[in-house]
C-alpha cells in the first residue's frame, strides 16, 4: 500500500476528530459526535496496519482485541459516580504508553546509530525513517523524545495519584514531602540538565535518570493538591496526555499524532482554565496546592444551625410553587441522583416548576453533576448552569442543596477574608427558604465554614443524602 | 379547666365556637368542655355528636357559664350574655373593643376577663389563632360565589356552536385576606380578574394568584404596609382622587365588582359612589364586604341584596362567614384552640394567663378588674420594613458607546500583542529548525488553533464526555507503537506490544463510556 493512502486517511481521520469534539457543543449533536470519533480512530488504525512501516500486524491485532475487550468490560461495569477516577486512570495509561513509545524511539536510535551504510539501506519501518536523518534532526529527535517522556511520565504518576484520591485509596488532603515546591523545582531543573547531557551523548542513563524526575514530579505535584481542585487537576493530566501525544507525533513524524495531540491538549487546558476561573483562582495557585493566603481573619459565624425532619421539608415542598435543587458532591457519594430525580418527578407532576442549578466545579470532575442527573433520567432541560439561575433564587420559593458546601458558601461575597473570597457561588441563601441536606454538622472538604447554614431561612436536613430524601418521597402530595 | 360554649343568640349566626373535633383537642390540653344544648346545630353538629366525645351538653347558656371556666364565643357578647359570666371567668369571642366601649366598661365592672380574638397580633406566630384572617378568607371565597349567583351570565369565556361568551371581568378593592381569597375563587372560576389596593407592595401578591394589579398614574410616598401591622391607613385627599378617578375609567367596563377595603378603627372608606353604579351595565353585580362597617359602596343596605334603577345587584349581606357555618365553625373553633393551647402552655389543663407573651397581651382586653386595651406595641414587628430597591444605574447611549469602542480597542490591543509574540517565536523556532521539521511544527500549531476554537464552543453539561472522548482520542498514541511494533530488537517490540494493549483498552473504554452518557442526556 502506498504512503499516499495513509496520508490520505489520516487526513479524514484529523478532520473526523475536529468534527467529534466540535459537536459536543449540543446534547443531539454529541450523539453524533461520539461516531465520527469512533471512525475516525478506526479509519487511523487500520491505515496504519495496512500502510508502509507496519509489522506483526496479527499480534497488533490480537492485542487491540484483547486490550479492547479490558476496555469493554470496564466501560459497560462503571458506575457513573466513579466517572472522575476512571477518567484519572486511562490518562494514565496513556501517560505510560508515551513512556513506552519515547523509550522505543530511543532505542531505535541506539540501533541504528550502531549499524553501517549497507545495513541501513536494508531497514524497513521506524528504523529506516530513523536512518536517513541528518545530524540536527538527529539532535531535533532527542529533544521531540525526550519531552515525551517526560510529559509522559509526569501524566503517568500524576493521574495514578489523581485515581487513588479520586478513589478514595489515598488521603484526599494535599500532602507534600519537606521541602515542598523546592523539590519539584529541584527535579525540573535536574530533568533541563539531563536534556543538555542527552541531546550531546544520547545517553540511556540521562534518559532514565530523567524519566524517575519526571515520575517524581507527577507524583509529588498532585499528591500536593487538595480534593476540592480536583476538576482542575483531572482536566489538567487531560490537557497533558494530548501534549504528550504530540511530542510522541513530532518524534515519530507522524501527523495525525500531532493533530490528534494538539487537538486534545488545548481542550484539556481550555477545560482546566474554565474550572480556575469558575473557583476564582489562578492556574498557579491551583498547582502551587491548597488554598491562597488568606489575609485576616476569616468572619465570625454567629447563629445557630436549625435541624429539620422530613415531614417538615414535605410541607414546604407541597406548598412551593417553585423549586430549585443545587447538588453538589455528596449527592454523588450518596448516589442519590436517582432519589432526586423520583423527587423531581413528582414534584413536576403536581405542576411545580422544578430546576436546577448546576455550578462549574460541583463535583469532583467537570460536568459530573450533569452526567449523573441524565443517568438519573433527569430531563436537560431544566438542569441549567450558575449564570442562568443566579438571578432567579429571589423568586424561588424552596432551594434544596443536597451534598454541596463551598459552592454555595455566601462567604464568598460577604467575608473578603475567607479562602474563597471572590469564587462565584450561587446564591442560593436569596431563595425564600433553603433546606440543606448533609451527613452532619461540620465542614465540607475545603474545610472552610459555611454561614449559609446558620442563616434564618435555612434548616438543615441532616442525614444521609438518599436515606433523607426517600424519607422525604412518600410525603409529597 | 372547663371551657363552655354558648349558643349565638345573634340572629341568623350559624357558626358555634366549639366543634367535637375541638373538643377532643382540648381534651388533650387537659381541658374539659361543656356546650350549651343546640349550639352546633346550624352548623351541622347535632348535640349527640358532642356528647358521643365526652362533652357535656347543658341545657342553657346561664348553665354553661356557671359551670366553666372559660366561655368561648363567635359573636361578640350581649350585655345579656356578659351579665351571665361570673367573676373571673374568661370570654374568647370577637369583642372590637374600640367599638363597644360600654361592653368593655361592663366586662371589667364583673371582673371578667376578655381575650378579643379581634385584638389578636399580626405576628408570624400568632397566624394559627387569627380568626379575622380565617374568616375573611371564607368571606372572599364567598363573595365571588353570591356574585356569580346573582350575575346572568358565564364567569369563564367560551366559544361555543351557539356563539361566543366573553368572559366575565370582575375588579376586587382592596386586596386582604379576603381580597386575595376572592381574587382566587374568581381567577379559578375563569373570569378575567383586576385588582387594586392602596399598598403597592401586595401587586407580587396580587400577580402571584392570577389578577392584573390596577395601577395608579400617583407620585406619592408609597404607604409602608409595616408601618401599621399589615394593614392599610387612610389616604390623602388627592390620592383619593386620583383613585376614583380609575374606578370611574373602570366602571363600565366591569361586570362584578367585589369591595373588601377595611381600614382597622375606621368607618369603610366609600369608594364605589353612586356615579360609579349608573355607569356600570345591567346585570352588574356589586358584592360590599365592608356592609358591616357602613359599607365601600355609597348605596349598600348592609344585610340586604338590592337592586338598582339601572339593574345593577347590590350585595350587602354581613354574615358570609355565617353562610358556611360548617366551614367556618371549624376553622374558628381550631382558632379558638390554637389560644388556648397558647394559654395552657404546659398542657396540663391549668390556664396561666401569661401577660409578658405579646400573642395573649394584645388579645387581652380586660384582666383583673382593668381595662388592658388599647396594649402597647408588639415586641416584634409584624413585617419586616421593605427596603427601598436600588436600582442600577442606567448607562447614557453615549456612555455605553465609549465602553464599547474602549472594550474593542482593549480586545485588539492584546490579540495583536499576542499575535505579534507567537509570530515572533515562530519566526525564530523557523530561523533554525531545519524544513522537515517545520513542516510537522505548521500541521501542530494549526491543529493547537483549531482545538481552541472548537472546544470554547462545548457546552458546559458536556465537559465530562468531553473528556472520556479527548481521553480516547489521546489514545492516537497506538499508531506510534504499530509503527515501532516490527522492529528487529526485542525490547522495542515488546514495550510496543504493551503500548498498543494499554492504547486498545483506552480507546474501546472511552469511546464506550461517552457513548453510555450521552445515551442518557434526555429532553423532557
Amino acid at each position: 500500500m502506498e504512503i499516499g493512502f495513509t496520508t490520505a486517511a489520516y487526513v479524514v481521520a484529523a478532520i473526523l476528530f475536529i468534527l467529534s469534539l466540535g459537536g459536543l457543543s449540543g446534547q443531539e449533536s454529541a450523539k453524533r459526535a461520539v461516531w465520527y470519533g469512533i471512525v475516525g480512530m478506526a479509519l487511523a488504525v487500520a491505515a496504519t496496519l495496512i500502510g508502509p512501516g507496519a509489522g506483526l500486524w496479527w499480534l497488533s491485532v490480537v492485542l487491540i482485541a484483547v486490550g479492547g475487550a479490558a476496555g469493554w468490560v470496564v466501560a459497560q461495569r462503571v458506575q457513573m459516580t466513579e466517572m472522575p477516577q476512571l477518567v484519572a486512570a486511562m490518562h494514565s495509561l496513556v501517560g505510560l504508553a508515551a513512556v513506552f513509545i519515547g523509550y522505543n524511539t530511543h532505542l531505535e536510535l541506539l540501533r541504528v546509530a550502531g549499524l553501517d551504510e549497507a545495513a541501513r539501506g536494508a531497514l524497513t519501518g521506524f528504523a529506516a525513517v530513523v536512518a536517513h536523518k541528518t545530524a540536527v534532526e538527529i539532535s531535533i529527535l532527542r529533544v521531540e523524545t525526550f519531552l515525551g517522556v517526560f510529559i509522559g511520565a509526569v501524566t503517568f504518576t500524576g493521574s495514578v495519584v489523581a485515581f487513588g484520591k479520586l478513589a478514595g485509596k489515598v488521603d484526599g488532603k494535599a500532602r507534600k514531602l519537606p521541602g515542598g515546591h523546592v523539590l519539584n523545582a529541584g527535579a525540573a531543573l535536574l530533568s533541563l540538565i539531563l536534556l543538555l547531557v542527552y541531546l550531546n551523548s544520547g545517553s540511556t542513563l540521562a534518559l532514565v535518570g530523567m524519566t524517575l524526575a519526571a515520575l517524581f514530579i507527577g507524583y509529588h505535584l498532585i499528591m500536593g493538591i487538595g480534593g476540592a481542585d480536583m476538576p482542575v487537576v483531572v482536566s489538567m493530566l487531560n490537557s497533558y496526555s494530548g501534549w504528550a501525544a504530540a511530542a510522541i507525533g513530532f518524534s515519530l513524524s507522524n501527523d495525525l499524532l500531532i493533530v490528534t495531540g494538539a487537538l486534545v491538549g488545548s481542550s484539556g487546558a481550555i477545560l482546566s482554565y474554565i474550572m480556575c476561573k469558575a473557583m476564582n483562582r489562578s492556574f498557579v495557585s491551583v498547582i502551587l496546592g491548597g488554598f491562597g493566603n488568606t489575609t485576616g481573619p476569616a468572619m465570625e459565624v454567629t447563629g445557630e444551625q436549625v435541624a429539620i425532619d422530613a415531614e417538615g421539608v414535605a410541607a414546604a415542598l407541597n406548598d412551593a410553587d417553585s423549586v430549585v435543587i443545587v447538588p453538589g458532591y455528596g449527592m454523588a457519594v450518596a448516589q442519590a441522583q436517582q432519589s432526586v430525580s423520583e423527587l423531581t418527578r413528582k414534584l413536576r407532576a403536581r405542576g411545580k416548576t422544578v430546576r436546577f442549578a448546576i455550578h462549574p466545579v460541583a463535583g469532583r470532575l467537570p460536568g459530573h453533576m450533569n452526567v449523573l442527573l441524565a443517568e438519573a433520567k433527569v430531563p436537560y432541560d431544566i438542569v441549567l448552569e450558575m449564570d442562568e439561575i443566579n438571578e432567579d433564587f429571589p423568586q424561588t420559593d424552596v432551594a434544596i442543596v443536597i451534598g454541596s458546601n463551598d459552592i454555595v458558601n455566601p462567604a464568598a461575597q460577604e467575608d473578603p477574608n475567607s479562602p474563597i473570597a471572590g469564587m462565584p457561588v450561587l446564591e442560593v441563601w436569596k431563595a425564600k427558604q433553603v433546606f440543606v441536606s448533609k451527613r452532619g454538622q461540620g465542614t465540607g472538604y475545603s474545610g472552610i465554614e459555611n454561614p449559609l447554614f446558620y442563616k434564618e431561612n435555612t434548616r438543615m436536613f441532616y442525614g444521609d443524602a438518599k436515606k433523607s430524601l426517600d424519607a422525604l418521597i412518600p410525603m409529597i402530595e | 379547666m372547663k371551657i363552655g360554649a354558648f349558643r349565638e343568640v345573634y340572629l341568623g349566626e350559624g357558626r358555634v365556637a366549639l366543634t367535637p373535633e375541638s373538643a377532643v383537642q382540648l381534651g388533650k390540653l387537659g381541658h374539659e368542655s361543656l356546650i350549651e344544648a343546640g349550639a352546633g346545630l346550624a352548623a351541622g353538629y347535632e348535640d349527640s355528636a358532642y356528647a358521643a366525645v365526652g362533652v357535656t351538653v347543658l341545657p342553657t347558656a346561664a348553665a354553661v357559664a356557671d359551670a366553666a371556666d372559660v366561655v368561648v364565643k363567635v359573636r361578640g357578647p350581649e350585655p345579656a350574655e356578659l351579665a351571665l359570666l361570673h367573676e373571673g371567668e374568661t370570654l374568647i369571642s370577637f369583642f372590637w373593643p374600640a367599638q363597644n366601649p360600654e361592653l368593655l366598661e361592663q366586662a371589667r365592672a364583673k371582673g371578667v376577663t376578655v381575650v378579643a380574638m379581634d385584638m389578636v397580633p399580626r405576628i408570624s406566630r400568632a397566624q394559627k389563632m387569627d380568626a379575622l384572617s380565617s374568616m375573611a378568607n371564607l368571606a372572599g371565597y364567598r363573595a365571588v360565589i353570591e356574585a356569580a349567583n346573582n350575575f346572568p351570565r358565564f364567569f369563564t369565556g367560551q366559544v361555543t356552536a351557539a356563539g361566543k361568551v366573553p368572559p366575565a371581568k370582575v375588579l376586587v378593592v382592596g386586596a386582604g385576606v379576603a381580597g386575595l381569597a376572592a381574587i382566587g375563587a374568581s381567577v379559578s372560576l375563569g373570569a378575567i380578574t383586576y385588582a387594586f389596593d392602596v399598598r403597592p407592595e401586595v401587586a407580587e401578591q396580587i400577580e402571584s394568584m392570577g389578577a392584573e394589579f390596577v395601577y395608579l398614574d400617583f407620585a406619592e410616598a408609597a404607604q409602608d404596609g409595616a408601618a401599621t401591622g399589615g394593614y392599610a391607613a387612610p389616604s390623602s385627599p388627592e390620592f383619593r382622587d386620583a383613585q376614583l378617578k380609575k374606578f370611574r375609567e373602570l366602571a363600565p367596563e366591569v361586570d362584578i365588582v367585589i369591595t373588601t377595603a377595611l381600614i382597622p378603627g375606621r368607618p369603610a372608606p366609600k369608594l364605589w359612589t353612586a356615579d360609579m353604579v349608573a355607569l356600570m351595565k345591567r346585570g352588574s353585580v356589586i358584592v360590599d364586604l365592608a356592609a358591616e362597617r357602613g359599607g365601600n359602596c355609597d348605596l349598600t343596605v348592609p344585610d340586604e341584596k338590592i337592586v338598582t334603577g339601572n339593574g345593577v345587584t347590590i350585595i350587602g349581606y354581613t354574615d358570609f362567614p355565617s353562610r358556611m357555618a360548617t366551614q367556618a365553625s371549624n376553622l374558628y373553633s381550631s382558632n379558638i384552640r390554637h389560644m388556648l393551647t397558647d394559654l395552657t402552655p404546659k398542657k396540663d389543663g391549668v390556664i396561666d394567663h401569661n401577660m409578658e407573651d405579646d400573642v395573649i397581651r394584645g388579645a387581652t382586653v380586660t384582666k383583673g378588674g382593668e381595662i388592658t386595651w388599647p396594649p402597647p406595641p408588639p415586641k416584634v414587628q409584624a413585617i419586616a420594613v421593605q427596603k427601598p430597591k436600588e436600582k442600577p444605574k442606567e448607562l447614557t447611549p453615549e456612555e455605553r458607546r465609549a465602553n464599547e469602542v474602549a472594550a474593542f480597542k482593549a480586545q485588539t490591543r492584546t490579540q495583536v500583542g499576542l499575535l505579534a509574540i507567537g509570530g515572533g517565536l515562530l519566526l525564530l523556532a523557523g530561523w533554525f529548525a531545519p524544513a522537515s521539521f517545520m513542516s510537522h511544527f505548521i500541521v501542530f500549531v494549526l491543529a493547537c488553533f483549531v482545538g481552541f476554537q472548537v472546544i470554547w464552543n462545548v457546552s458546559h453539561s458536556l465537559h465530562t464526555p468531553l473528556m472520556a472522548i479527548t481521553n480516547a482520542i489521546s489514545s492516537i498514541i497506538i499508531l506510534g507503537a504499530l509503527l515501532q511494533i516490527g522492529s528487529g530488537n526485542w525490547l522495542v517490540v515488546v514495550l510496543a506490544a504493551l503500548s498498543v494493549l494499554m492504547a486498545g483498552v483506552n480507546i474501546f473504554g472511552g469511546f464506550l463510556v461517552t457513548r453510555r452518557m450521552l445515551a442518557m442526556f434526555q429532553k423532557s
